[in-house]
């Protein structure tokens, strides 16, 4: 029997072929990633909830499942993460906020029936942003996480925990979301590897929404080859989610080992301007060089709109989220302030008192772009930019194959150093929120470390539905670097 | 110089549909409080609305009959208001783009001209729930039953002119709907209600300021309420006063309108499209389709009535105001082959007795076929009309066909001339004065022989072979 702790280093391959061939049992990686969370999540927060007796219940009965021969596949008796946004019947899906932090779901969401259905063991629902309003996960009502590289720094947000947790090895791979770098951002800043799916790829139902036109679930793990596995079990359709599509799902690690070589890669120039750190640049540019080594060819590409993403991505995200956010209102679940002395006096107080600033200040924001006499001079005017940040994408893809460049214009920077700033913070995500605005899929993986030891992510950007190609494209250069194996020290 | 009244009509029907617009929960009226929401009308965290595309087929439907354009492309947006029967805080409609745009309805005035109501819109909407403010001791209860309902809003331009055109107009409208299928026209179960924007300006002068006025729930309700209106607004102007915009609720027990909210009340809706449900779109063929299902609407089948089986225009449109009675009859004059029978008693009798007991035409116990059978023997001559009323209503009571009650109860009508004589002799024989007066020139005392004879024979003697006996053997 191997040691618990070098279960946690294997891939989702290894280890559910581990569990399959008899090498382990579910019961015993479930501990041993159980005995991990308890070990080092005091320091680090990444969870709100564990579910130990839930998840060693569920390995006994998926052991027998899968000794019986009643169950295989790529995900038979592996643990996973759920960000605390996706409804999980009978476990707490508290969002992070004081608002929802006693909200026990009635139902599973798609992904998690999905996950399921597939055998996986869930380990525990992941600290995160409030309703996913963050760049840094210090927006939680349950506190911040800390980044395992730095336990100073923020582990970027809002799938702060779930990036986290993947890093330190308490999961082998969790489900985030990414309304506009959610996903990238963390995985960025904790040096692992993320994927934000073309919008529409993976249902939304039973996520709590955050912005609809913007959000999307995604797969976070250690390495391109987990991300695949990971994805090909919980995308398709679902009719119960209209923008969800109706296209089938490939095998995605069928790709995995294509020639990358005459792969076009694009660089756009906006991406590569000021504000980006030297080392973060250094990083992506010796990353774009061992992409020329294994064949592809590189051309600068330009998205002349991107630069006002960042704009147009505030005002639609806090529209949608004032309007989403409506339901939390003190009358059917979640907080209710004490006496209300009439009607307006429950909503105003169970609001105010149940979401944190961040989310407040969204509404707000979002609630005035939408009043009269501002709704087409913001809204409106956003969502004719958005057509035009598009556009820019789809005539760069009709030139290249994919389009690289840094996830983040730095690495991951000290708790508290923007909470006092919020449009610095805002200018965290100025390099993902292009993709989110144009629906288009987006990935980051580790190409190095600043010398303070932190974390540097690459973005890879594809086209609509090319996750196949854009995970091998990541996979590729993960069998020529290590730097996606590397565990923080302290957590080794 | 007069005041002219302007009035625009704003009518929610409830679709007739299995379920819900955007869930899979029943609409059936009258459950027991939140039997029937389900996580998406709770508005749960997560959920998602999907489209029920039967609400889209009977939008498409009224569109047509109302010779409206439909919309290639529409789109849901979201109201955003607060309030505890609004579980999501937002309605989902449509605002800019509504599926059905600029149709029309013609109505028949009282003088019999044909005047016609522009309808600006219809869109699809979701219902709200219902508060329940009885019997909470001091607070409020919740059913979201009605959350998520399909309704279909239909907006008229302002181009009614007095109260009665008004009716005029929603009654047209509630018989279409039901016509089409799309609504049951239940009023007092709220399935079809009506909102009325009234103002009042000098003939040829700018709209008024106009008042919108909600819970009307009957057509005499509105009738009522408007006029009430009107002469409210007409009184304030007159004294100098001016007509605010405002929503005024219509009291029927006191028969006036009260302020609800002013305008400054009025809630800021911040619409915009709903980002979870995409533009809906209609092809050609699609709509092609429900137009190749469309049944034949009450005024071409009115013509039909009228010119193909020779009804008269009073006949035809009675008949053709619910769409079950016009069936009803189109199959009974079809198996008579006597549309004029057919009409007079399904306008008559079955629909007296329909009303008596306040039965809709669907729930008639006495089928087409078996009503044919009844008036084939009143063309036999096997019964007079008069004694088919009686077999009818037995019919009614579930007392059997009609040959059978004929046969049990013995109301084959007596055509044996020998028989009708004997009992004409028998009548002369014993009312020899009032023959003497006949026969002196009081010709009235016909019908009193009539009545004798109908009595002697227990109505069942032939009145034609009746008639035209006494009147030989009157006259010696």
């Amino acid at each position: 029997m191997p040691q618990a702790d070098s279960i946690t280093t294997l891939s989702l391959r290894e280890l559910q072929q581990g569990i399959q061939d008899g090498r382990f049992s579910v019961m015993e990686v479930t501990d041993a990633y159980l005995d991990r969370i308890n070990r080092h999540d005091g320091t680090l927060n990444s969870f709100i909830t564990v579910t130990h007796e839930q998840a060693r219940a569920n390995a006994v009965e998926t052991d027998n499942r899968i000794r019986q021969g009643k169950l295989a596949g790529p995900l038979a008796g592996v643990p996973y993460a759920l960000k605390d946004l996706f409804c999980t019947e009978g476990v707490l899906t508290s969002c992070a906020s004081k608002m929802l932090a006693d909200f026990i779901a009635p139902y599973d969401a798609h992904v998690a029936m999905q996950l399921k259905a597939a055998g996986g063991v869930l380990l525990g629902k992941n600290n995160m942003d409030e309703y996913a309003m963050g760049s840094s996960n210090e927006n939680s009502h349950f506190g911040p996480v800390r980044n395992p590289w730095d336990t100073a720094c923020v582990p970027g947000g809002s799938s702060g925990g779930g990036a986290a947790a993947v890093a330190a090895r308490l999961a082998p791979f969790v489900l985030g979301t990414d309304t506009g770098g959610s996903i990238r951002q963390p995985a960025s800043f904790c040096g692992i590897t993320g994927i934000k799916p073309t919008y529409g790829r993976i249902s939304r139902y039973g996520m709590v929404a955050f912005a609809s036109s913007l959000d999307q679930c995604g797969p976070m793990a250690v390495s391109a080859e987990d991300c695949a596995i990971a994805l090909g079990a919980v995308a398709g359709f679902d009719e119960r989610d209209s923008t969800c599509a109706n296209r089938p799902v490939p095998d995605y690690t069928a790709s995995l080992g294509d020639s990358l070589a005459g792969l076009k890669i694009g660089l756009p120039e906006e991406f590569f301007s000021a504000g980006l750190d030297n080392e973060v640049a250094s990083a992506i540019e010796a990353a774009v060089k061992t992409y020329e080594r294994l064949g592809a060819v590189v051309k600068s590409v330009t998205l002349p709109n991107s630069k006002l993403a960042i704009p147009v991505y505030y005002v639609v995200a806090m529209a949608e989220c004032s309007s989403n956010l409506s339901r939390f209102d003190g009358v059917r679940f979640g907080y209710r302030c004490e006496n209300p002395q009439d009607l307006r006096d429950l909503y105003e107080r169970s609001r105010w008192e149940g979401f944190g600033d961040e989310v407040k200040r969204r509404i707000m924001i979002g609630t005035y772009a939408l009043s009269a006499g501002y709704y087409d001079a913001y809204y409106l005017k956003a969502q004719q930019v958005r057509s035009l940040i598009q556009q820019d994408f789809v005539q760069a893809l009709d030139d290249v194959d994919v389009i690289m460049g840094p996830t983040c214009p730095s690495t991951a920077f000290e708790l508290g150093a923007k909470t006092d700033d919020p449009v610095a913070m805002y200018l965290e995500d100025i390099y993902t929120v292009p993709l989110n605005l144009a629906g288009l899929p987006g990935m980051s993986f580790p190409v190095g470390f600043s010398q303070a030891g932190k974390p540097i992510g690459m973005q890879l950007i594809g086209n609509y539905f090319d996750e196949a190609r854009m995970l091998n494209v990541a996979h590729q250069y993960q069998q020529q670097t290590d730097w996606h194996t590397r565990v923080p020290a302290q957590f080794v | 110089m007069a005041w002219e009244t302007v009035i625009g009509l704003e009518i929610h029907a409830q679709l007739s549909t299995n379920s819900k617009i955007f869930s899979g929960s029943s609409i059936a009226y009258g459950a027991e409080p939140n039997t029937q929401a389900s996580l998406v009308d709770l508005g749960m965290p997560g959920v998602l609305p999907v489209l029920n595309k039967k609400a889209v087929e009977m939008a498409i439907r009224l569109g047509l009959a109302i010779n409206a354009t439909i919309a290639p492309r529409s789109v849901f947006a979201r109201k955003n208001y607060f309030y505890p029967d609004l579980p999501k805080g937002y309605q989902i409609s449509q605002f800019e783009l509504p599926v059905v745009a600029d149709g029309h309805l013609d109505i028949t005035l009282e003088n019999g001209d044909s005047k016609r109501i522009g309808i600006t819109r219809a869109h699809l909407e979701e219902d709200a729930g219902k508060s329940l403010h009885e019997d909470f001791d001091g607070q409020s209860g919740i059913d979201l039953n009605r959350a998520g309902t399909p309704l279909l809003e239909i907006v008229s331009e302002p181009d009614m002119r007095s109260a009665r055109e008004a009716v005029a107009y929603l009654k047209k409208l509630h018989a279409l709907v039901r016509y089409l299928g799309v609504c049951d026209g239940n009023m007092q179960e709220g399935s079809f209600r009506c909102d009325a924007n009234v103002s009042v300006r000098r003939p040829g002068e700018p709209f008024g300021t106009r008042a919108e006025i909600k819970n009307l729930n009957s057509f005499r309700f509105i009738e009522r309420a408007i006029n009430y209106e009107v002469e409210r607004q007409i009184e304030l102007l007159e004294a100098g006063g001016q007509v605010v915009q405002e929503t005024r609720l219509y009291d029927p027990d006191r028969d006036e309108t009260r302020s609800m909210r002013g305008k400054e009340d009025a809630n800021d809706y911040r619409y915009f499209p709903d980002p979870d449900l995409l533009p809906l779109e209609i092809s050609p063929a699609e709509i092609e389709a429900v137009r190749a299902d469309m049944p034949e609407l009450p005024e071409r089948r009115k013509q039909r009535f009228m010119t193909e089986l020779g009804l008269s225009e009073y006949d035809a449109d009675l008949l053709v105001q619910v769409r079950e009675l016009a069936d009803y009859f189109e199959t009974v004059a079809q198996g008579c082959g006597d549309a004029k029978l057919a009409a007079n008693w399904v306008n008559g009798e079955v629909s007296n007795t329909l009303n008596a007991h306040a039965l809709e035409p669907v729930q008639n116990p006495v089928s087409a076929a078996a009503l044919v059978q009844l008036l084939v023997r009143i063309q036999d001559n096997t019964v007079s009309n008069r004694i088919a009323r009686d077999v009818f209503a037995a019919m009614w009571a579930g007392e059997g066909s009609a040959d059978t009650i004929i046969e049990q109860k013995g109301l084959k009508q007596i055509t044996d001339t020998g028989a009708i004589e004997a009992m004409i002799d028998a009548i002369i024989a014993d009312n020899p004065a009032q023959v003497a007066e006949y026969r002196a020139g009081k010709e009235k005392l016909f019908g009193f022989f009539v009545g004798q004879a109908m009595k002697a024979s227990r109505g069942k003697a032939n009145p034609a072979a009746l008639n035209e006996m006494l009147k030989k053997k009157l006259e010696g």
